[in-house]
């Protein structure tokens, strides 16, 4: 009985998360999809929590080896993902002369 | 004790992520919503290492190093690469739900078969299918977007194709269901791979039929499903951090492909199952139509005489790297009290954002990059719209010819602008396969070449001191 108390409690997060990204995601500048992407892209890259329990549990063998796998797919989309979303929107700048006189 | 404080960190990550993408609704702010995100990855990594069940260290500090070994030179990509770059990543994202998925479910069937509830195994099974085809169509997506020889670039389509592709996904379905209601039969661990190489399969198949003009949506579905991937992973896993990110991810990739949908007017499914482009060929033969191609020089002068000009970016301006030397043009005639606005059409491109991210790369202000309804009713008192490797965006087939492929389509009113100058790499239609009405238009004129040389051609002119007198 708790475990299916857990599952609606899971599904209720699930629908409420997904009505919150709806709402927040739909005000985005339209300037910025291609950094969004990639930045949601590092966000979901949280199932690193997952493999990294995967991987270090005291699990045989093969399935610790999947996991790490995982681990290291999901770590490449974290690292590639920010670092890429950080360069696109440096780039985005109101006026090249007043940025420039700034940084000096 | 400890599972309080991870509970807690889970739910810091979470409001994190959310300001995160708060953040993104602006770009002075946005860099703020990438260290929000940083921060959330940093605490949540933490407090899931620092659990006590993680008690082997080794693998995870070598697949970390690995992790960050890819990771970088990926996010140094030039970009251009970015739609594949982007595509790349979904296939990671698919790849690792689909592996904890397999690694999850074979755990418990060796130990603890009644974790096997048919909650989880419906989890397990949505999460692997997705995660799966996730992987193998984000590849094929990248592969096409890298132009790799092996992949074909046009749509493939052959008899029966999506009775073949939903044939497919019943089987695995069905399967699915029988792994839900017996878990842990004699046969089900030999069942198991089976739903995974239908899901690879499908993937593949999915992908196939679908063009470079249609990659915005499906680069943004893809971004849902590997959103959604996570999500399932979080029921797997009992894990609230993981479905809230999932969710976050989803709802991202579906108002984005919402977004890339209406402005090709066209439905989820038409773009997945509808391969674009088929109906065309029989047209294409038949009248031959006239391009007048203008000069240089010509164009220069009335470039130069004009008040406003709108330049119109499409996915040829990518492919030519000209965004720099459109960013020069736009240096003189600026200097020559030109008016220049950058028209952006939500599709252009290879995936969403696309020219917007090109264009600030080579340093334009993003405040003159205006949305096509921003710019749309004023293109009447537009003196010249140039139109840089963009074609079925203006295309004003769309607007009144039924039989069009593109019939419907929002598009920028470049016809509306006194002259249309038009660089095209050379006479075949585009992407889509379609002849467009505007090159043929009374007052367009059309600049062939390579968009970088021609614009190149075009600054030399304006330059003082050079070529014009």
């Amino acid at each position: 009985m708790k475990q299916s108390l857990d599952y609606w409690s899971m599904l209720s997060v699930f629908i409420l998360a997904t009505f919150i990204g709806l709402g927040v995601i739909r005000r985005v500048s339209r300037l910025l999809h291609t950094p969004l992407m990639s930045l949601t892209n590092a966000i979901s890259a949280i199932a690193v929590v997952g493999s990294i329990i995967v991987t270090g549990a005291d699990y045989p063998g093969p399935i610790r080896f999947l996991g790490a796998v995982a681990l290291f797919a999901s770590m490449t989309n974290i690292v590639s993902g920010f670092l890429i979303t950080d360069r696109m929107l440096k780039m985005f700048k109101t006026d090249r002369k007043k940025d420039e006189g700034g940084k000096s | 004790m400890i599972q309080g404080i991870v509970q807690f960190s889970y739910i810091v990550a979470t409001a994190l992520f959310v300001f995160s993408l708060h953040w993104m609704n602006a770009p002075q702010t946005a860099r703020r919503g990438v260290f929000a995100g940083v921060a959330a990855m940093l605490v949540a990594v933490g407090a899931t290492w620092a659990q006590p069940e993680v008690v082997h260290h080794g693998w995870i500090v070598v697949a970390i190093a690995a992790g960050f070994l890819v990771g970088v030179p990926l996010s140094r990509v030039p970009l251009t690469a970015v739609p594949q770059r982007t595509a790349l990543s979904h296939a990671f994202g698919g790849l690792a739900a689909g592996l904890v998925g397999t690694a999850k479910y074979y755990l418990w069937l060796g130990e603890g078969q009644e974790n096997l509830t048919p909650f989880r195994m419906i989890a397990i099974i949505i999460e692997i299918i997705l995660g799966y085809l996730t992987f193998t169509g984000s590849l094929m997506a990248a592969g096409k977007l890298q132009e790799v020889k092996w992949i074909p670039q046009r749509p493939v389509t052959y008899p029966l194709q999506n009775v073949t592709n939903i044939a497919l996904l019943g089987i695995a379905v069905v399967i699915g269901t029988a792994l839900v209601i017996q878990p842990a039969a004699p046969w089900s661990p030999m069942l198991f791979p089976a739903i995974i190489a239908l899901a690879l399969l499908f993937g593949v198949l999915l992908i196939i039929p679908i063009g470079g003009a249609d990659m915005p949506t499906v680069i943004a579905i893809l971004n849902s499903y590997a959103g959604l991937s996570a999500v399932a992973m979080g029921f797997v896993l009992d894990n609230k951090l993981l479905i809230t990110a999932g969710a976050l991810d989803g709802s991202s990739g579906l108002i984005l492909a919402v977004i890339m949908c209406k402005a090709m007017n066209r439905s989820f499914a038409n773009v997945l199952f509808g391969a674009f482009g088929q109906v065309q060929p029989a047209k294409a033969i038949g009248e031959e139509k006239l391009y007048k191609a203008e000069t240089i020089e010509g164009a220069a002068q009335i470039l130069e005489q004009a008040s406003l000009v709108v330049i119109i970016p499409g996915y040829g301006m990518a492919v030519a790297q000209a965004q720099h030397k459109v960013r020069e043009l736009y240096d003189q005639l600026r200097k020559r009290g030109v008016t220049v606005k950058f028209a952006i059409h939500p599709v252009a491109g290879r995936m969403p954002g696309h020219m917007n991210v090109l264009l600030a790369e080579a340093d334009i202000p993003y405040t003159e990059l205006v949305t096509m309804e921003e710019i749309n009713p004023d293109m009447p008192q537009c003196d010249v719209a140039l139109v840089v490797g963009a074609n079925d965006v203006v295309n004003p087939a769309a607007r009144h010819d039924k039989s069009s492929p593109i019939y419907g389509m929002p598009i920028i009113d470049a016809d509306k602008a006194r002259t249309v100058f038009a660089i095209k790499r050379s006479k075949r239609p585009g992407f889509a396969g379609i002849d467009n009405e505007l090159y043929f238009a009374d007052k367009t004129w059309m600049l062939f070449g390579d968009a970088k040389h021609v614009i190149g051609e075009l600054v030399k002119q304006l330059t003082p001191g050079s070529g014009m007198h």
